[in-house]
């Protein structure tokens, strides 16, 4: 036996003896993208690192010398319509996905990206329809050597990283019942997780975790039901630091009405490693209609801190009870350290949908700051911080934009934001340097009329009329902000004409990134928003810029091709119904600015 | 001479096609105008649903109630008032083309085109009592877009709900 061999064997003993103690689970993956997510030069998650912060440490590319970018190389995914996510980058090769059919690439960065590999599932088309939004995907996570990829149809597929071959392959859920994968897994020490999509279907939402080793379900998560299918402790889940009591979720919905309730997971997530929790948000309770669903409708529109293990919440806060305007809470968790009030907080900071900026103590779920992150925001005051009110960590809702007290088949209007949030999945970035949140934004009201639907398995449930148009005073559909989540305040705020629908990237060169509808690639001042550079892509951008080094050389990179939620709602411009009838049509059509197509940018400096 | 006599002649009955009618235009169902109402229910003179739109905008009963199905069930796909998005078909253009049994068709038994190049999926939505038990109503509100006989957006003003919609409604959605 050689002196390696027995030293790792020893290792072995001490590592089961810890097992045996209990408090850990297997180490494989997860331990390995630890240190992994430390080297700057690679991506090794869709969020680039476990913390969400979207901040890479590669400074080459830097505010002087932005200004210069040049593209690099580009490459066709081949397919039409819209991509969300970014590549992963695990040394000298580059991982990209596609939307439906979710073909995924294998890229050889010594070579220009010369294709390695390429997986092309075949998938039933009748998928198609259930997505609710066009057939997006928002990436692929990598752990213990293998690629994870959440296909459209809810297979969750583990590819050899090397050869593409399907290791394991396990169906999560049902798309004839409209559950639909679109999400980015994670990989967490041995296990990988996945949520689903189908929010407008009345699909029950769930976590899951799947062994990477073969595909074995470990545990699942639901965001409603029994206790027993939420995986709570009604004694030890707490919510805003009480117990959450026995049968939380069933007491707030009528009858059987959880079955169908969605709450879906279709976000991101992240992992504080030193107090072992995975955060992600639940989506809106379902249906669109609140009339039809009375109660507070438990865990919709949640903030989870989970175990990662068992899958055991630590806590939950409900953002949007009983919502009424399909605000979802599926958007990113982002965990930074920052001094608080003279002392250093753990904090996870979360931009909703329902166009607040939450900051809480992500150990413990308190509540520290809940603020507007667009002045528009109009259907609740503020969200009560009082601790000793029994709405404490409620919002207060406006009577005039609650479309529950305004009823079915009456028209609520000007209620801002809009369905689609004052953000989307799009994720926000974070800077150490500066101490701010950067964040891409929708600033876009509606006019929402809630109906009675009957519900038909597989068929859509969504029970409401909507019309959308820019927020009122001016003609600009989005902003890019710069946010302090230690005082809940906007820092700087550039406009754009339309919303931001791109994930930001903050570096150590002091630069920001984020892409733009019409499909320029920006990159701006993290400390003023001052334009420093832009380049027009091929299409529309609704992907998540990167950065990644090779060779010694620092590179940006952006999936570009239009479509999602935006490619639905501004392909023919919006219209405010307002205006009176001069105006109509008088905002910008997407349409006239980009046209389909998926395209990965790369970006580096000229040779010196 | 004979060539301005014929040209004036044209001129003569463009004239009288656009003085005569409100809608001088004709589409996939031919000509749209209304000629006859069951409970404020409209058709047309081959017996096709159809729009009724008074000279002050007000519109009838059905074409509102299929501007709100459209939006609620159409509008994922098809974009805000049948404008199309990046990858569905602007309705208010295929209804120039599509006849009501034509438009029914897809509707009930779904459309695809999925090649090397395409995903274009329609659903079917014969099975959907959220479509299927409004799918007249939508018919007329997107004839009367494609006819451009209103505008984008909500319908300001409505005519008022039969007395029978309710009961009828109901019965549809068991
Ligand atoms: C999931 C997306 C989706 C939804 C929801 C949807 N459609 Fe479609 N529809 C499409 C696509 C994509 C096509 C193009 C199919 C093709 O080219 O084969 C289409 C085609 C059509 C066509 C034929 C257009 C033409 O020019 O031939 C009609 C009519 C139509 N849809 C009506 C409707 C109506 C009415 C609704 C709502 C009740 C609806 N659709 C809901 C995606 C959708």
């Amino acid at each position: 036996m050689n002196q390696a061999l027995s030293r790792k064997l020893a290792a072995g003993t001490i590592l089961s003896s810890f097992l045996l103690i209990g408090s850990a689970s297997a180490q494989t993956a997860g331990d390995d993208l630890l240190k992994m997510e430390k080297n700057a030069a690679d991506v090794v998650m869709p969020t680039i690192t476990y913390d969400n912060q979207r901040y890479s440490a590669l400074d080459q590319i830097n505010a002087r010398n932005v200004g210069k970018l040049q593209v690099a190389w580009t490459f066709s995914t081949g397919v039409l319509r819209g991509h969300e996510g970014a590549p992963l980058v695990i040394g000298d090769v580059m991982y990209v996905h596609a939307p439906f059919p979710n073909t995924v690439f294998a890229l050889d960065l010594n070579h220009d990206g010369r294709i390695l590999w390429k997986y092309e599932p075949k998938q039933d088309p009748n998928v198609i329809p259930v997505m609710c939004c066009d057939t997006v995907n928002r990436g692929v996570a990598y752990g213990d050597g293998k690629i994870f990829l959440h296909q459209a149809d809810t297979t969750l597929v583990a590819l050899d990283a090397k050869t593409g071959k399907v290791v394991w392959s396990v169906k999560t859920d049902d798309p004839a019942k409209g559950a639909t994968g679109t999400e980015a897994p994670m990989v967490v020490k041995d296990k990988v997780y996945v949520g689903v999509s189908g929010g407008e279907f009345g699909v029950r939402g769930w976590v899951a975790a799947y062994s990477v080793a073969d595909g074995k379900q470990v545990w699942r998560a639901y965001s409603e039901g029994p206790d027993t299918d939420l995986l709570v402790d009604p004694q030890k889940t707490t919510s805003l630091g009480k117990p959450i009591g026995a049968d939380s979720s069933l007491k707030t919905w009528q009858g059987d009405q959880w079955k169908i309730g969605g709450g879906d997971t279709w976000g991101w997530y992240s992992y504080d490693p030193q107090l072992n929790l995975i955060y992600y948000g639940s989506g809106n309770p379902s249906t669109w209609n609140p009339k039809q669903r009375p109660g507070d409708n438990k865990w919709s529109m949640t903030i989870f801190a989970r175990n990662p293990d068992t899958g055991e919440a630590k806590w939950v806060y409900q953002m949007t009870p009983h919502d009424e305007w399909d605000y979802d809470g599926v958007n990113e968790m982002i965990l930074t350290d920052q001094q608080m009030g003279g002392t250093m907080r753990h904090l996870l900071v979360h931009f909703d949908r329902n166009g607040f900026g939450y900051t809480l103590d992500r150990a413990t779920g308190e509540l520290l700051v809940a603020q507007k992150y667009d002045p528009a925001v109009n259907w609740a005051t503020k969200v009560d911080m009082d601790k000793s009110s029994s709405n404490y960590g409620r919002p207060e809702v406006v009577a005039k934009y609650s479309t529950e007290h305004n009823g079915e088949d009456t028209n609520s209007q000007g209620v801002c934001p809009a369905a689609l949030g004052t953000k989307d999945e799009q994720p926000a970035a974070y800077s150490p340097e500066t101490g701010l949140f950067y964040v891409p934004t929708n600033h876009v009201c509606m006019d929402y009329e809630p109906f009675r639907v009957s519900y038909t398995a597989g068929q859509p449930y969504v029970g409401a009329t909507l019309s959308m148009y820019p927020a009122p005073g001016g003609t600009n559909m989005g902003n890019f902000i710069a946010w302090d989540a230690r005082t809940g305040k906007i820092q700087w705020s550039d406009p754009e004409q339309f919303s931001v629908w791109s994930g930001a990237l903050a570096t150590k060169g002091g630069v920001v990134f984020y892409g733009t509808l019409e499909g320029y690639l920006k990159a701006v001042d993290a400390k003023t928003g001052k334009e420093l550079y832009k380049f027009k892509t091929p299409s529309g951008i609704i992907g998540n810029v990167m950065t990644y080094e090779h060779g010694g050389k620092q590179y940006v990179a952006v999936l570009s091709g239009v479509g999602g939620w935006a490619g639905i709602g501004l392909a023919a411009g919006l219209t405010d119904p307002h205006a009176g009838l001069g105006a109509v049509g008088g905002y910008a059509a997407l349409s006239n600015y980009t046209s389909l197509g998926g395209t990965l940018t790369v970006f580096a400096l000229p040779p010196s | 001479m004979q060539r301005i006599l014929r040209v004036v002649a044209f001129a003569v009955v463009g004239f009288a096609v656009s003085a005569g009618m409100v809608h001088a235009v004709t589409d996939g169902s031919g000509d749209p105008v209304a000629v006859k109402s069951d409970d404020g229910k409209w058709s047309d003179k081959d017996g096709n649903p159809t729009f009724k739109i008074e000279a002050d905008g007000t519109v009838d009963w059905y074409t509102y109630v299929g501007f709100t199905r459209y939006s609620a069930e159409c509008l994922r796909c098809h974009g805000p008032d049948g404008m199309g998005s990046t990858y569905a078909p602007a309705l208010i253009d295929s209804m120039k083309r599509l006849s009501y049994t034509d438009f029914y068709a897809i509707v009930a038994g779904g459309k695809k085109d999925v090649s090397a190049s395409q995903d274009l999926v329609m659903p079917a939505e014969g099975e959907n009592k959220n479509v299927m038990c409004f799918v007249d109503a939508i018919y007329a509100y997107l004839r009367a877009r494609g006819d451009d006989a209103m505008g984008r957006g909500r319908p300001q003003n409505h005519a008022p709900k039969p007395a029978f919609y309710a009961k009828d409604v109901e019965q549809c959605m068991g």
